[in-house]
């Protein structure tokens, strides 16, 4: 019906090896960039400041992250606190009059470095004994954070970010701003879109796929797995550092705990591994979902005028929160991505059905 | 002579009140173990059960008013039904599916009951006592904690009830299960019922250290936190060996209580947590299957 084709047919290597191959898809996506950047118009100021800049810059978190669980298949349960190290990085170095540009570039190399460190257990261990030593890892790091001064400022401190300054322009206003994360996002995006057509994606999934089968093709495990943590992190790190400037505005270790790093874990669980869509339509379930059933709830309550105690209340979202991530697993372990898949091939051949269908999990 | 004495005092103390702590984690890994060795799955939720079991108990105690064991018992058998049921409901779905999916959903499992008891129960914290008095007692010079005693104590009689059950027809079934399904149901062992059944028995085993430890810190969701430390606890140990919890445990608290005694003044608090954590990160890189586990050689 949108689509206006009946499967799909390569003809020439070329049409084969495009980042999106659809050209309905193409056009919608090109859509969606003039309405993301036409944003500030016409987004109700709370929408754009508090729902559309976050979920833009958790989309870029939980691909930097996909890039690790999804492609190399290495559990990374600690991811948040990459991120507070790049975040932490890059503040402290705009702060001693770094340029901004510099300074994000600095702070991902900082995550980089520990990140690197979060896969040396990679090396010798996998599956559990990995997700368990992340996340023992992340506590090592935030109470590193918390514990050096010369880090966080000391002990409950916040951290002042300044106004970032990027090549001459005052990153002043929200727009601004967002406009910062925007481009971040969209270059995650290419990046991981077109990694998939690299030797080095191939490698990853390689890898991720059967480790010792990929030995046996030539693939270094060792490197691949060190590349795929060093680079993710890599990625992490930067975001963390553009979600301190451009959303927090102040850093505290807070906002990179435990609970952080399962967040970004569940938002590309429930996106869909080894998506690129699915990761944003993950960071915005996991990130605006709670939110919006919190709201229907307490709607629904005042409506048909039952008293349910404000400690409920303030529960729910936890439990919704919960109960997303289980009821996903559960029913479509794929993830968002795979709902959207369905949806695509379902209207690909529409209204003929007994077309040959394409998997394109892209 | 004396002063040997007075300077080895708060160490012997740190030691001895901590051995009893890791006990009392290594209540609590128990039931992580015991999950792991029938059924190979990590459970990440096992620290809200804890609490769960923990809330459980203190509910039956307000507001049927049963007495103390009679209340034990029922939240027992309560919590038995709800491990029972997450297997069933939950976790034998997911048999097949990578790994990480497994762990996201015992995570998401224990991220819903950590908001779904403070919800049902009031998340402020309460008071909860097992019938020990806080009173000090002392061995020698050593000042001990009663609660702690007894938690060790329970630990103990539960890892050689488990020993015993792992010798028992069941216990061989279990064993049988752990080691591979399929040959399991190839003769005739209903797979399915085993993992259930231990389930229901981790189920049980975290209300016991959710009422124990719900009378050292009372009861709110931070009981979940224990999760952790039951972690570091399981792992050191081996994540299959029952009595390797015990051992692991009486390590993880000295190490532990004598490493914060002496730290937290020196950095401010917080060092508990951390040695747990260091605890898991040196086990797996040097010794992957931990100190007692079964180990399964794998090139990575």
């Amino acid at each position: 019906m949108f689509y206006r084709r009946a499967g799909i047919r390569h003809t020439s290597y070329e049409t084969d090896s495009r980042v999106l191959p659809i050209p309905f898809e193409r056009r919608l996506l090109g859509l969606l960039v003039v309405l993301a950047l036409t944003a500030p118009a016409w987004l109700p100021g709370l929408y754009f400041s508090s729902y559309l800049l976050p979920w833009i810059i958790w989309s870029a978190a939980a691909l930097s992250l996909n890039v690790l669980m999804g492609w190399a298949g290495q559990v990374h349960l600690g991811f948040a606190s990459v991120m507070a190290v790049g975040a932490y990085a890059s503040v402290h170095l705009v702060r001693a009059g770094v340029p901004f540009a510099l300074a994000l570039v600095g702070g991902g190399l900082a995550a980089a470095l520990v990140g690197s460190i979060f896969g040396v257990p990679a090396v010798r261990v996998k599956g559990l004994y990995l997700a368990v030593s992340t996340l023992a890892l992340q506590y090592v790091v935030d109470w590193i954070l918390v514990h050096v001064p010369a880090i966080s400022g000391g002990a409950q401190a916040t951290l002042q970010v300044p106004a970032p300054r990027l090549l001459g322009w005052e990153l002043a206003s929200d727009t601004a701003r967002y406009y910062l994360a925007f481009a971040w996002c969209a270059a995650v995006a290419l990046f991981t879109l077109n990694m998939g057509r690299t030797a080095l994606g191939r490698a990853f999934v390689a890898v991720r796929e059967k480790d010792y089968a990929a030995e046996v093709i030539g693939v270094n495990t060792y490197r691949y797995k060190a590349l795929a943590f060093w680079i993710s992190s890599f990625l992490g790190g930067v975001t963390g550092a553009v979600l301190a400037f451009a959303y927090y505005r102040a850093v505290t270790p807070e906002q990179f705990s435990l609970d952080v790093s399962i967040q970004v874990a569940a938002m590309v669980i429930t996106g869909g591994l080894h998506s690129v869509v699915g990761s944003y339509f993950g960071a915005g379930f996991v990130l605006l979902a709670p939110i919006f059933l919190d709201r229907f709830l307490r709607a629904g309550t005042a409506l048909i005028d039952v008293a349910v105690p404000s400690a409920t209340l303030a529960q729910l979202p936890l439990v919704l929160y919960g109960s997303l991530i289980v009821g996903f697993l559960l029913i479509e372990p794929l993830g968002l991505a795979k709902v959207y898949d369905n949806v695509r091939n379902y209207f690909l051949v529409w209204p003929f059905g007994y077309a040959r269908k394409s998997g394109l999990g892209r | 002579m004396t002063e040997i004495y007075a300077r080895l005092a708060y160490p012997a103390e740190l030691a001895a009140n901590g051995a009893l702590l890791g006990l009392m984690y290594a209540l609590v890994a128990l039931g992580i173990v015991l999950v792991y060795k029938s059924s190979a799955v990590a459970n990440l939720a096992h620290g809200s059960l804890v609490m769960l079991g923990a809330f459980v108990t203190w509910a039956i105690t307000t507001h049927l008013r049963f007495p103390l064991a009679l209340a034990l018992t029922a939240a027992v058998l309560v919590m038995a039904v709800v491990g029972a049921g997450i297997e069933r409901l939950a976790l034998r779905r997911m048999v097949g599916q990578p790994l990480i999916m497994i762990l996201m959903l015992t995570l998401g499992l224990e991220i819903m009951l950590r908001g779904l008891a403070p919800a049902i129960w009031g998340a402020s914290s309460r008071p909860f006592s097992i019938g020990i008095s806080q009173d000090p007692f002392f061995v020698g010079p050593l000042l001990i904690n009663r609660v702690y005693l007894a938690g060790g104590a329970l630990a103990l009689v539960l890892m050689l009830l488990l020993m015993l059950l792992f010798h028992t027809r069941l216990g061989v079934v279990l064993r049988a299960v752990s080691d591979d399904y399929v040959a399991s149901w190839s003769v005739g062992i209903s797979v399915e019922r085993a993992i259930g059944l231990t389930w229901a028995i981790a189920g049980g085993l975290a209300t016991l250290a959710g009422a124990v430890w719900a009378s050292v810190q009372g009861i709110d969701w931070t009981l979940s936190l224990l999760l952790l430390k039951a972690l570091a606890v399981a792992i050191l140990g081996g994540l299959d060996s029952i009595g390797g919890a015990v051992v692991a445990g009486l390590l993880v608290g000295v190490l532990e209580s004598v490493i914060s005694g002496y730290l937290d003044p020196l950095v401010g608090g917080g060092t508990k947590e951390v040695v747990a954590a260091v605890v898991i990160l040196l086990t797996i890189l040097f010794k992957p299957h931990g100190l007692f586990g079964r180990e399964i050689i794998e090139r990575v």
